[in-house]
């Protein structure tokens, strides 16, 4: 078996009063891809952000190979680096251009040299079709073309592991498309991936494995095959039928 | 009107503007200091430095410039401190235009979603990075109509330098009136002198102000 | 402990005669208020509708009040007027008119602009409910500006309040030409009093203008 990349033990997490998730434990290994399922507000983004230190968390430890994650450690821009995020609404910066955005990080953050962080955001550029809107901003870009530069600025890092929460919820749905075809081809290289999503035809075909995420806490983890076609648990299937439209007709 | 007069007193006049601009611009270059770094530490929270700054921003904002100057140039060589009164004007401008710049660099940077911050964080840039290349280029497009204001604002508050003693427009208006009674011929200079150094300014605060409007990055 | 020139306000009536100043400063600044509240209605009133003369009436008189410094517009009220038309105005009175003239155009932009702020889709979801145009005014657009106006109002008296200070110099004896002739007084017995005195001056402003900006941030919170 592959190494762990990203290990998640006993995490949990309350706004105020409010628990969000409890005690919840997951391991991530090399070349994984993970996708993460439920019901809209049962924690799937708050556990991502916490991967990020975005939130503080009240319990438990994330760890990226073996170094632990805190939320007001001295060396956290450097972990960080390490862990490639996409948001759902994109989150690119507006005063920038799409090559500066892609460059930001690596030369202030990593320190990297112009020219050779250049080249390589032309060529990633160039693999999700958009090297000609490189000097674009991103008030040019559509939504899906803006995810997509959102998804070269998070690789450009080469993280250990990359993080996607919602990324076409705020897409129109021609453009879904072309956005999940980029992580197919990720997956395919080998990426290691957490993934939360409301697409379950793209769940099935992307997922080593689903997870879904209900009441503060991993209800059901099952191959994608079986999730889909016989889930273990009953809110599991409940879950699944949410997605179903049926019409009862009298005839 | 009496135009040999005018043409007399004009130098006058042109050494008094340049007074004014002089002043004002370098009070309001010390503005923007005292601003950027209160809404700095307002920003990032800094523990009691915060709580200095928005004390100091309440005290600016609701005190005239006026009283601020007498304090400054007649009260406080009571216990030993003395400026000149050029300084005088300049550190008062700075005192009052700190607080008027701190909330629209401040409101600037609120303005900002936090999720941008976010966005850079998780990208391994530190705070100060974050701060700088991605949160204060956005917050200054936002800011700069309320900075422009604040600017023409300032310019025009100079006017009650006189009352530090400053041989400022206003001074050399109310100086030849009580010497030659001139009074429409000094009026019209200082509506003249004040119209060509504040028209420019607030004549570029709104081409600059529409120019952010309808061709910002603005997503 | 320096002697910081403070035992001058409670020597006889000074620290009421300060008050007094102040009080001065402030009837000069209410008076104004009032005539530009109602006045700035009318006009911004008029001013919203589309097309109307009184837009660009408005619009010119903003231009003029805003491009010159306060101090410069009393100063032509005060003695432009003598000269061009022989009135001999007191300072009182012509800092009145200054700051009513001021306000007014500030209060009628204010008022126009949290009018023609309205969605139209507001006034025209009224007027399919059958209402008519001065019931749609009355019970839609009006409670909706004036919730706007408000704090906005309310810090025009707090500039204008702060703006009394220049009135000494046109002669207005208030609170600032008060203290003066505080430290003159004792100039022998306290040489410090400049200090103590226009210490208090500052703080008496801050006292006055605080609570009036505190209520306007207040009420933009939470009608904004």
């Amino acid at each position: 078996m592959s190494d762990v990349v990203l290990s998640i033990s006993h995490l949990t997490k309350r706004f105020d009063q409010q628990t969000i998730l409890e005690d919840l434990s997951l391991d991530v290994r090399e070349g994984e891809v993970v996708v993460i399922v439920g019901s809209s507000g049962c924690g799937k983004s708050t556990l991502l952000r916490c991967i990020n230190a975005l939130e503080e968390i009240q319990g438990g430890e994330i760890r990226l190979r073996g170094e632990p994650i805190r939320h007001n450690s001295k060396n956290l821009p450097e972990m960080r680096r390490k862990i490639g995020m996409v948001f759902q609404n994109y989150e690119l910066f507006p005063h920038l251009t799409v090559l500066d955005n892609i460059m930001l990080s690596p030369v202030r953050a990593q320190k990297r040299s112009r020219e050779e962080t250049r080249t390589e955001a032309l060529t990633l550029l160039d693999r999700v079709g958009l090297k000609e809107k490189a000097g674009s901003y991103p008030r040019q870009l559509s939504g899906g073309q803006k995810q997509r530069v959102a998804i070269v600025r998070a690789l450009i890092m080469h993280p250990e592991i990359l993080l996607f929460d919602e990324v076409t919820a705020a897409l129109d749905p021609e453009m879904v498309r072309e956005v999940l075809d980029v992580i197919v081809s990720l997956a395919d290289q080998g990426k290691t991936m957490l993934i939360v999503t409301h697409e379950m035809s793209f769940a099935r075909a992307v997922a080593d494995r689903i997870i879904l995420l209900e009441d503060r806490r991993i209800l059901e983890e099952n191959t994608p095959e079986q999730f889909f076609t016989s889930p273990k648990t009953e809110q599991a299937e409940k879950f699944l039928q949410s997605f179903e439209f049926k019409r009862k007709k009298e005839s | 009107m009496d135009w040999g007069y005018i043409q007399n007193v004009l130098p006058l006049y042109g050494k008094a503007a340049w007074l004014t601009l002089r002043t004002g611009a370098a009070g309001i270059l010390l503005a923007a200091i005292v601003g950027l770094l209160c809404a700095a530490a307002s920003h990032w929270r800094v523990p009691v430095l915060r709580r200095i700054t928005s004390a100091y921003v309440e005290i600016s904002r609701n005190t005239p410039l006026l009283i601020q100057l007498f304090f400054i140039y007649y009260g406080l060589p009571k216990i030993g401190i003395r400026t000149r009164p050029e300084a005088c004007g300049i550190l008062g401008l700075a005192f009052l235009g700190g607080g008027y710049m701190a909330e629209a660099f401040r409101s600037g940077i609120e303005a900002v979603d936090r999720i941008q911050e976010e966005s850079a964080l998780s990208l391994g840039l530190t705070r100060l990075q974050t701060f700088l290349h991605v949160i204060l280029p956005q917050a200054a497009a936002i800011s700069a109509p309320a900075f422009m204001a604040n600017v023409v604002f300032l310019m025009k508050e100079t006017s009650v330098f006189s009352a530090v003693s400053l041989m400022d427009l206003m001074f050399t208006a109310k100086d030849q009136i009580g010497l030659y009674y001139r009074t429409a011929e000094n009026l019209f200079l200082l509506v003249g002198a004040y119209l060509l150094i504040l028209l420019p300014l607030s004549m570029l605060g709104s081409v600059w102000e529409r120019r952010l409007r309808y061709a910002g990055f603005g997503t | 402990m320096p002697d910081l020139g403070l035992e001058v306000l409670w020597k006889g009536k000074n620290f009421a005669r300060l008050l007094g100043g102040l009080w001065v400063a402030l009837r000069i600044s209410l008076i104004a208020a009032l005539i530009s509240v109602a006045a700035g209605i009318l006009l911004g009133v008029l001013a919203s509708r589309k097309h109307s003369v009184f837009s660009a009436i408005l619009q010119v008189w903003l231009g003029i009040i805003h491009i010159m410094p306060q101090m410069v517009l009393l100063f032509l009220m005060y003695f432009g007027t003598t000269r061009a038309f022989g009135w001999n105005l007191s300072g009182e009175t012509a800092a009145i008119i200054v700051f009513s003239l001021w306000g007014t155009a500030e209060m009628g932009d204010l008022v126009r602009g949290a009018v023609s702020s309205i969605p139209a889709i507001q006034r025209e979801s009224a007027e399919a409910l059958g209402l008519r145009p001065i019931q749609v005014f009355r019970f839609v657009i009006l409670p909706q500006a004036v919730r706007r106006l408000i704090p906005l109002s309310i810090n025009l008296i707090t500039r204008m309040i702060k703006t009394t200070s220049l009135i000494t110099l046109i002669g207005v004896v208030e609170i600032l030409k008060v203290a003066q002739q505080i430290i003159e007084a004792n100039r022998k017995a306290s040489p410090n009093a400049a200090f103590g005195v226009y210490l208090t001056v500052f703080v008496l402003y801050y006292l006055a203008c605080r609570p009036l900006s505190l209520a306007a941030k207040h009420l933009e919170k939470h009608w904004g």
